[in-house]
């Protein structure tokens, strides 16, 4: 393809060629909205059937190392956006230190999610692997508790499966910026993969207080 | 261009103190009975407080408050079309118990 410099040949202006790329991030992130949207949309119809289940199903999950993790989370949002920023100023060596740290914050953000998924295997609170919720449950009881469950570890698991991506991305963004590949002109894979990190925050934001935080009175 | 705007560092940390201001607040929050006074406040006040954190993040770290209109026509889309799924879909299954 023709291309002058960073300058791709159906693009006028670098300025335009960024807009696009973020555009297109954007419409590929509302794609994203929606796909995590069917299972809050399931979420919400359960837990309005269900709700004094799940509000017991969800004061069993771990609640110090949810409100770890997302601070963890946003702490690795904000050296993402450090990154952004170091890119565009150019400063290579603090873009590669920021975006190590990235990496290690989502690593122990991972980390943690595996210490507590262990919890809740430990606890026998692991849909359809000898599930049992309490002692002495109700037979509707253990079901319910179940189906918070089955959310908690599909709603969790697809935000933990989109760090594990996330986390394969940043790696190839260090090797990259390594070899001195982004320069003030030229940052649009940091800047994409920037919004895909901070959109993963997002979803956390909200898994956390509707996961972790129901009737903890 | 508005694309290329520049955010300083001192915004993304406030951000973040915030962001973190509003995480206590929301864990705080959960542990004081607020349905006593209005029943399903408590789940109210925590999706207020995360859509808030949401809004800083898209704004702020996403830059969205300095992209271009269209961008932001994409952003504003994404939540309409969510909403439009959780109130329909919502609105079926609260209307069908009446007989």
């Amino acid at each position: 393809m023709h291309r002058t410099g960073e300058l791709f040949g159906q693009f006028e202006t670098m300025d335009q060629q960024r807009e696009s790329a973020s555009l297109g991030m954007w419409v590929f992130l509302s794609t994203e909205v929606l796909f995590f949207g069917g299972m809050f949309m399931t979420y919400t119809l359960n837990r309005s059937t269900y709700p004094d289940v799940f509000g017991e199903a969800s004061r069993s999950i771990n609640l110090p190392l949810g409100a770890v993790n997302t601070i963890v989370l946003i702490a690795s949002s904000l050296t993402m956006a450090m990154s952004v920023w170091a890119s565009q100023v150019g400063k290579k060596q603090l873009l590669t230190i920021f975006l190590i740290l990235t990496l290690i914050l989502g690593s122990v953000f991972l980390g943690i999610k595996g210490i507590e998924y262990h919890e809740k295997f430990v606890e026998h609170h692991v849909p359809g692997l000898n599930f049992s919720f309490e002692p002495g449950a109700s037979v509707a009881t253990n079901a319910h508790a179940q189906l918070f469950f089955s959310l908690y570890f599909a709603m969790t698991g697809l935000h933990a499966l989109h760090m594990i991506v996330g986390a394969g991305l940043l790696i190839w963004l260090i090797k990259q910026s390594l070899k001195g590949r982004f320069t003030p002109e030229y940052s649009t894979p940091v800047d994409l993969i920037g919004l895909y990190w901070h959109f993963v925050d997002i979803v956390w934001i909200f898994l956390f207080p509707l996961l972790y935080l129901i009737d903890r009175h | 261009m508005s694309e290329h705007h520049i955010v300083s560092p001192k915004i993304y940390i406030a951000i973040f103190f915030a962001l973190m201001v509003c995480t206590l607040l929301t864990v705080y929050a959960a542990t004081v009975d607020l349905n006593q006074y209005f029943s399903g406040l408590n789940i109210i006040v925590a999706l207020v407080i995360a859509t808030f954190k949401a809004s800083l993040v898209v704004l702020f770290f996403m830059h969205g408050k300095y992209s271009p209109k269209r961008t932001q026509l994409v952003i504003i889309c994404s939540v309409f079309w969510l909403a439009i799924m959780l109130f329909m879909t919502m609105s079926d299954y609260v209307t069908r118990l009446w007989s």
